[in-house]
């Protein structure tokens, strides 16, 4: 794979950033898996946010989906099971002028990475992370998740699963994340603009996709699929014309309004549910203390800082 | 009262310099519950010592109540080196009678009690010791009077062993102001006036007791830079800072947090920041997060914490990141001692992870080397771009000493990232060269942009099943930190080139290491001292050294295992292959005492074969200790 890759000439310096450009090794998915949709979305986004190409960053944990920064050509990484927003929050806060994109699956990120998106999202870190949700374990090749429906069968419970799963919207709206949205792997252009509205907030955004891992899930998600039979139902936002149909609408900025879309009967609503706006991040706070503290000791350089501390150790 | 912990004067009366006997050093202990602020007194002793001549080493035990409870602090000072904090004490002061029931065994026969006597009730007829009977309570009242009740019975004691060891009381006095001055004036005022009182002591209440410190010339090898006076965590925090860390992220945990309470007030001043994260994974993954970006950063943690880094350490090793951990070690395992100290972290550092993880381990081995032992580790982890653990322990982290300021103009590490375009050979992982990652913001000159990755990969980073290259890329992490290995000159060795005993120290058992040297020595076997500094992987040379020794004692505090060697020995037995090599350890979960390791090492001497051949006499002579 390596030897082939090399073999393209680098493209000409402010060359626009194009799908070729960022295509990196070629995805070991199964062959009609959802995640091919979801890297092809990313890519188009990509190509619309033109950032420079050194600056952007994709990350990920373990897993099928996690597998996603071998295949975008960025600086990037592949972590551990479960940990890749802490990771994401060190790059984040480490260099705030990179664009930071993490990437996993419904175990990486609701199970052992639960408490990670909790804490990472209500810090309110810079950073948008895509959730690949397909509702099972696929590179353990099927064991329950816990966003598995009950009566699901897998190889952990082969008589159908009896707990309850997580409402993955209802949970990201509790983390405090700022922005949270939901899209669905047949539908690229949805894909798109969430993902570009995610990555275009100032904050910790959240984009739930149903990726369906025909391997050990098929068909998870045909409720959803108007081909299939299924409803595919968007999010009505307001628009704010004025109109009477507006107020009905749906406003982004109402936390209980976006927890009533969370709680609608499956297969709901897709599209963005919350968005807060005005809650600092937390790369804006600690710069903030950065500032404060530089203003209190008057610019001093670092020697002369370290030396006053040690001078008044005497 | 010349103190039984002197190495060079183990015994016998001190001729009395007019009115004020000369001593050498002192080892005063000082008993009390933990709101009496018995740690402050220590505190100024630490710092006066540090403005003065005197070396000073403290100890001190918190208590494991969260508020209030029994507590001590025990300081030793002096003139000359300081190595350990005193066996015995050779003045106790008891607060309350259980202070005095609890410690007066730690007090030697001969040695001064001075007690409360509106609290304390020493046993009648014990005339083991001088005792001092001083209405501390009431003598704090009455000179403070007002609401401030007994507060300021530190300052009083102060006072009084100010007047007893003939302290420089206008230093004194200075410190007391610094150290109030910020706060209401009246408590200034207060103190002063507990301080006099103290020091005003009629003397004949003191039974005569006055001494002066022996006058030395600055020991050798002082810099003639002033002494700063610090504990261990915070001479780790700052040597951090002074070696160009600027980013990190933890947990709390004692005797961690103190570090990252440091840390976090600190960084923004130097542009950086201190994330407190969720767990210790979260910490590790955050820290490790920033030194992806460029910058090296640091986690820490006690024994608990560093089980909990440790997935996140493999990966560290697989995709070659540097990162700084800091373990502060406790007794353990699980919530265990955890306000006392052990060395039993030594196997999870060098081996607690999965697959095959060649770390870099270092320990310090007193305050003073808890700041330069952050410059090493950072060189380590940034040349051979690798996680480096530093094994520091709670004795060292709770520890005042005062030590020649550091010479920041010519140490201070400028830690900005390099964000320079890699050109065109550029690649992450390459075979025949270490590492050296391109943090994003770096350009790459073949548009091609790498992977950091915990899956095993090729030199560019793309993941493999290839036997060969697994091979071949666990050699590489191995090679490299051999590379360091054969980089690192043998420890100096102090006292015979040769001879019947080797003491083998690591961490905070330097000190007392060093003085039973002294000691064994002083009884006419021929020995000498090894100190680790580099635990992981172990400097050149040190199989010569063992062959030239009957007798290899490695002192540490932890287990004898199953297989009745401590965690470095069974290391160095593992490593050399030397059945020379044997062990001393024990789990109170205090620091050593001297006259343990005296007899841990004279036990050995006995059981062994070597008693032939030592013969008897030298073998009495050690008992004797
Ligand atoms: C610490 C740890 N525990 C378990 C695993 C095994 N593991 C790898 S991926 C995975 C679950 C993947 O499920 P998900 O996150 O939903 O991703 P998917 O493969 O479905 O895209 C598990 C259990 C691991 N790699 N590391
Ligand atoms: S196992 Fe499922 S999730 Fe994994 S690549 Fe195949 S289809 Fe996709
Ligand atoms: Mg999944």
């Amino acid at each position: 794979m390596s030897a082939t890759a090399l073999a393209t000439p680098p493209p000409p310096a402010g060359a626009p950033l194009t799908k070729k450009i960022l295509t990196a090794d070629h995805p070991t998915w199964c062959p009609g898996c959802g995640d091919f949709a979801v890297l092809h979305a990313f890519y188009r986004v990509l190509e619309k946010l033109q950032y420079p190409h050194e600056k952007i960053v994709t990350f990920a944990g373990i897993g099928c989906s996690s597998r996603f920064p071998y295949f975008v050509n960025t600086h990037g990484g592949h972590y551990i099971h479960g940990r890749a927003l802490p990771f994401a929050a060190g790059i984040s806060l480490g260099g705030d002028d990179l664009h930071v994109f993490v990437f996993g699956g419904d175990g990486d990120g609701f199970s052992i990475g639960g408490n990670h998106l909790v804490h990472t999202a209500r810090k309110n870190v810079r950073l948008t992370y895509v959730i690949m949700d397909n509702s099972v374990y696929g590179l353990t090749k099927k064991q329950t998740s816990p966003t598995s429906p009950i009566g699901f069968k897998t190889k952990t419970d082969p008589t159908g699963a009896i707990d309850q799963p997580i409402n993955p919207m209802r949970t990201l709206l509790n983390t405090g994340a700022t922005f949270v949205a939901r899209s669905h792997a047949t539908q690229v252009n949805h894909m798109i603009e969430m993902i570009l509205r995610a990555a275009k907030h100032d904050g910790f955004s959240v984009v739930e996709i149903l990726s369906e891992c025909v391997e050990f899930y098929e068909g998870a998600f045909d409720s959803s699929i108007p081909r299939k039979g299924g409803t595919w139902t968007l999010v009505d936002e307001k628009k704010n014309d004025g109109t009477p149909e507006d107020a009905a609408r749906h406003d982004t900025s109402d936390e209980v309004a976006a927890f009533k879309l969370a709680q609608q009967a499956w297969p709901g609503a897709f599209g963005v549910f919350f968005e807060n706006k005005a809650r600092k991040t937390k790369n804006a706070l600690e710069a903030e203390l950065v500032v404060a503290a530089k203003a209190k000791t008057k610019n001093a350089s670092d020697l002369a800082l370290l030396q006053a501390t040690l001078a008044r150790m005497r | 009262m010349v103190s039984p912990n002197s190495p060079e004067t183990p015994g016998g009366a001190a001729s009395p310099a007019g009115p004020a006997r000369s001593i050498q050093d002192v080892v005063i202990r000082l008993a009390g519950n933990s709101q009496d602020g018995i740690q402050s007194i220590g505190g100024f002793l630490a710092r006066l010592a540090g403005r003065s001549d005197q070396d000073i080493m403290t100890y001190m035990t918190i208590p494991s109540t969260i508020s209030g409870g029994p507590s001590i602090f025990q300081v030793r000072m002096g003139t000359g080196d300081i190595l350990s904090a005193g066996d015995r004490a050779d003045m106790l002061v008891a607060f309350y009678q259980h202070s005095y029931d609890a410690h007066i065994s730690s007090l030697r026969p001969g040695g001064v009690l001075v007690y409360d006597s509106d609290h304390v009730k020493p046993a009648e007829g014990d005339n083991r010791f001088t005792h001092v009977p001083i209405p501390i309570t009431t003598g704090t009242v009455e000179a403070v009077g007002g609401t401030s009740k007994d507060k300021g019975k530190n300052i009083f004691v102060l006072g009084l062993i100010a007047r007893i060891f003939d302290l420089d009381v206008a230093k004194l006095a200075a410190l007391i102001k610094e150290r109030f001055g910020g706060k209401d004036e009246s408590i200034v005022r207060n103190s002063m006036l507990a301080f006099d009182a103290g020091y005003a002591w009629p003397q004949n209440n003191l039974r005569d007791l006055f001494f002066r410190f022996e006058a030395v010339d600055r020991i050798a090898g002082s810099t003639g830079r002033p002494q700063v006076t610090m504990d261990g965590n915070q001479a780790l925090a700052y040597g951090l800072i002074a070696a160009g860390v600027r980013h990190g992220a933890g947990y709390p945990i004692t005797p961690w947090s103190s570090i990252m309470e440091t840390l976090r007030a600190e960084f923004p001043k130097y542009g950086g920041l201190f994330v407190q994260c969720e767990d210790e994974i979260a910490a590790v993954s955050t820290a490790l997060g920033f030194s992806y970006t460029g910058q090296l950063a640091v986690t820490g943690s006690a024994g608990p914490g560093l089980s909990l880094k440790m997935e996140a350490l493999g990966w560290a090793t697989m995709s070659e990141m540097p990162l700084l951990v800091i373990n502060v070690q406790r007794g353990g395992p699980s919530t265990g001692m955890p306000t006392n100290v052990e060395q039993s972290d030594l196997m999870q550092a060098i081996y607690g992870s999965h697959g095959d993880t060649p770390r870099v381990v270092l320990a310090p081995k007193n305050v003073e080397d808890c700041f330069y032992i952050a410059f090493e580790a950072a060189r380590i982890a940034r040349e051979y771009s690798t996680p480096v653990l530093i094994l520091t322990d709670m004795a060292l982290a709770s520890r005042i000493e005062a030590f020649d300021e550091p010479d920041l103009p010519t140490l201070m590490v400028d830690p900005k990232p390099d964000r320079s375009e890699r050109g065109a050979d550029f690649k992450p992982y390459p075979l025949d060269k270490i590492t050296r990652h391109a943090p994003p913001g770096a350009k790459i000159a073949t548009g091609k942009y790498p992977t950091v990755t915990g899956l095993e990969h090729d030199e560019m980073g793309h993941p493999t099943g290839s036997p060969k290259l697994h091979t071949q890329m666990t050699a590489k992490r191995r090679e490299k930190i051999k590379a360091l290995a054969a980089s690192l000159p043998a420890p100096e060795l102090a006292g015979d080139s040769a001879g019947e005993v080797l003491l083998v120290t690591w961490g905070s058992t330097w000190g007392p290491g060093r003085e039973a040297l002294n000691r064994i020595k002083s009884a006419g076997v021929t020995a000498a001292h090894l100190h680790l500094r580099h635990i992981h992987p172990l400097p050149n040379g040190l199989e010569n050294i063992f062959t030239l020794f009957h007798r290899i004692v490695v002192i540490e505090i932890n287990d004898e295992g199953l297989y009745g060697f401590g965690q470095l020995a069974m290391m160095l037995r593992a490593r050399y292959a030397n059945p020379a090599i044997v062990s001393v350890t024990k789990t109170d979960g205090l620091t050593f005492k001297v006259s343990e390791i005296v007899t841990g090492v004279d036990k050995h001497i006995v059981s062994a074969t070597l008693k032939a051949s030592l013969g008897a006499a030298s073998h009495s002579a050690l008992a004797k200790l």
